[in-house]
């Protein structure tokens, strides 16, 4: 019976130890704590960040981030999902889905968000990538040097180097953007105070010479260089220039004075550009346009497609991107030598431009009129005709044009004060002139229908890329469908460009006219 | 050492060996993730073991010109984010008595849904390249796709379309990606079949 009752009782105790080291094994990946820690720098504070390296890639908590950045979190019991709340703003994630929603919009994350039951890890890149744009403070997330910034906080980079043992021992410290240095030398140390919230530094340089060592001071702020007992009286020199500022520190013997050599031309100190004003910040945060013009005195003309973006193929082979480069050349001609207007392509050649891109040129070049061409295509071959489209506003923009949106700017000019400039957004450019478009659209569809055969739907409003960030009056046509035969071939004769820039073109007259109310 | 006693140590490493084997089974079914792949649901092998749901999905006129809403059995799933998969690999699979408008060879790479009743659709990088092109043809790829989920989804009101895990700025060069759309039938002719 003794044995017996041996034999069980080890057994279970030798299972029991396999069950642990089986749990271990079959556990996460191994994490792993990074050697240095990431610091969060606040106005208010200095404070580590937890952070696990899982896999080649350093993950944060969302708890921790909780903590530090004042985020909320609410965990979805029935999508599996997390949602991160600041202020009115949120940010879905997923568990193992290597992406965020925020607000609304998708953004890639490095890694996936990962969870081991409570608790949520997401990478780094989470913080700059997800959480930022819905942040109120900056947040500056610098890898190298181990610092997460969060606010308009100062934080020069600082390197030093020794340039010379000697004696006397020379050392250089320079720091990027420039920033007011105050210097003190007091019991065989010198400190270097800056004016700045803190300072990121990555060197801490070792003995050399009579300079024993060189590293942070006690403050955020502070630089201090430790010379060896046996030193003499130090020099140093400040000098700035518009990219940084440098501090040479000559460190002599005892009783051999320093020659008067002067390590550089001094520069006068900087004008306050350590500090990024919040109103440039802003500015460029915003695209700036401006206000639209009255009367018809530049078209833009966007052949759609182009260079390695072909667009639809016929049967015989016709590209799109081709058809559309004849037909606004054709269109050109016409409207400079009969209307004396301008006219403007986004792309006279073969080449690949972007829908910003097109839009970009018509308002750089202050176009009132924007008009896209392409050719169709159909699942069935006997689908035909012109189809013109203006721009379907999605919620966000209709509500931008019903309150006719337009921010106004203070942005500094040359000179030194600021101009309050009319600035509308990106996306939501079109979105004033959608009325006029439709407008547009319905001239387009009437002078095409005279001409041309025209589509099921000759007149659409659709969510079109192109129309998107156009400031001006603006319509897409479908000139005919190039997945019928008969209409491919069409499109490559003479005839039937000469019909369709033609129409354009009188759509355009009658345009020119309403605009100045010469016609009801 | 005794016979008796190598016997006993020789029963306590089968005993041990067997718990251990029997352990490590069950902590390999406890700890393995779920992989979410798309039509896992269509492997089903008799249809009439799996239960299913009738479903309407969208498949083009046969002129070409337009949508008409379809009726379809589609595996029924557990939960809105798997029948939402369900439903879009439902549509994304070439049918044989319907014209459909998804580019050949689309696959859904993944699907999820945000506590607001958006549901992201990641579909693989064919549903551009092959796509045919032209403004019409992707809107009716588009409207397909958000119809399917925005229809048999009570839950989701708006969709948003990614391509091979990113968003997208166009389908294939014309309609606006970069927004969750909602359900649109102006392209869809009334006839349920």
């Amino acid at each position: 019976m003794e044995p017996l009752r041996a034999t069980a009782t080890s057994t279970i105790a030798l299972s029991l130890l396999l069950l642990a080291a089986l749990l271990r094994a079959q556990g996460a990946p191994p994490a792993a704590t990074p050697a240095i820690p990431l610091m969060l720098i606040s106005r208010d504070a200095r404070r580590p960040v937890p952070t696990t390296i899982v896999g080649g890639q350093e993950l944060v908590a969302l708890d921790d981030i909780a903590t530090l950045l004042g985020v909320s979190l609410r965990e979805d019991a029935a999508a599996g999902g997390i949602t991160v709340t600041y202020r009115t703003r949120s940010i879905a994630l997923s568990p193992d889905q290597a992406m965020a929603s925020v607000a609304g919009r998708v953004v890639a994350l490095p890694s996936p968000v990962r969870r081991n039951g409570r608790r949520w890890l997401v990478p780094l890149d989470f913080l700059t990538r997800a959480l930022a744009p819905i942040y109120d403070q900056k947040i500056d997330l610098r890898r190298a040097s181990r610092l997460l910034i969060l606010g308009e906080l100062r934080v020069p980079r600082v390197v030093g180097r020794i340039d010379a043992t000697g004696p006397p021992t020379r050392a250089t410290i320079e720091i990027t953007p420039p920033a007011g240095v105050t210097s003190s030398v007091e019991a065989g140390r010198i400190l270097l105070r800056l004016d700045v919230e803190a300072l990121d530094m990555a060197l801490q340089l070792g003995s050399a010479g009579l300079i024993d060592q060189i590293r942070a001071g006690d403050q955020p702020n502070t630089l201090a260089i430790f010379l060896n007992s046996r030193s003499g009286t130090p020099r140093v020199v400040t000098s700035s220039t518009a990219d940084l500022t440098r501090v040479v520190i000559d460190v002599p013997a005892p009783n051999a004075p320093l020659d008067a050599a002067a390590p550089s031309t001094s520069v006068a100190p900087p004008a306050a550009a350590a500090s990024t004003s919040a109103a440039a910040t802003a500015a460029a945060a915003r695209s700036v346009l401006p206000p639209p013009r009255t009367g018809l005195q530049t078209i833009v003309i966007d052949p759609g497609h182009g260079g390695t973006d072909v667009g639809a193929r016929g049967a015989a082979g016709t590209e799109e991107k081709a058809i559309t480069l004849e037909v606004a050349r054709r269109l050109r001609t016409l409207i400079e030598s009969r209307l004396g207007i301008r006219v403007i392509l986004t792309r006279d050649d073969d080449r690949a431009v972007t829908p910003d891109e097109r839009a970009a040129l018509a308002n750089n070049r202050k176009a009132d009129l924007f008009l896209s061409l392409h050719a169709n295509a159909a699942s069935s071959p006997t689908v035909a005709g012109a189809e013109v489209f203006h721009l379907l506003l999605d919620r966000e923009g209709e509500d931008a044009r019903r309150r006719a949106e337009a921010d106004a700017v203070s942005l500094p000019v040359v000179g030194g004060t600021a101009r309050a400039i009319e600035a509308i957004r990106w996306d939501l450019a079109q979105a004033s002139h959608v009325e006029v478009s439709a407008m547009l659209a319905g001239l387009l569809v009437d002078e095409l229908g005279a001409h041309v055969p025209m589509g099921p739907r000759p007149r659409q409003q659709a969510p079109l890329r192109v129309l998107v960030g156009a400031n001006m009056p603006a319509a897409l046509i479908e000139m005919a469908y190039l997945t019928n035969p008969e209409q491919e071939k069409a499109l490559q004769s003479d005839d039937f460009q000469s019909l369709l820039a033609q129409s354009i073109f009188d759509a355009i007259t009658r345009y020119r006219a309403t605009l100045e109310g010469s016609l009801q | 050492m005794t016979r008796r006693l190598a016997g006993e140590i020789v029963v306590g490493l089968v005993l041990v060996s067997l718990v251990a084997w029997g352990v490590n089974v069950a902590l390999e079914r406890l700890v393995t993730p779920r992989i979410a792949t798309g039509p896992d649901a269509a492997a089903a092998s008799t249809p009439g073991q799996v239960p299913h749901i009738t479903a309407t999905l969208y498949y083009s006129t046969p002129d070409g010109e337009a949508l008409i809403p379809v009726v379809r059995e589609v595996p029924l799933a557990e939960g809105p984010v798997a029948q939402g998969r369900a439903i879009v690999a439902a549509q994304l699979e070439p049918a044989t008595a319907q014209i459909s408008v998804i580019p050949p060879g689309t696959t859904l790479r993944a699907f999820f849904l945000t506590e607001r009743g958006d549901a992201f659709v990641d579909l693989s990088r064919e549903v551009s390249t092959n796509h045919p092109g032209g403004t019409s043809a992707e809107l009716l790829t588009i409207s397909a796709i958000v119809n399917a989920v925005t229809t048999n989804v009570p839950t989701v009101q708006r969709v948003q379309i990614l391509i091979d895990g990113k968003e997208a700025d166009t389908l294939a060069g014309h309609v606006d990606l970069r927004r969750p759309m909602q359900k649109d039938l102006s392209l869809v002719r009334d006839e349920v079949q």
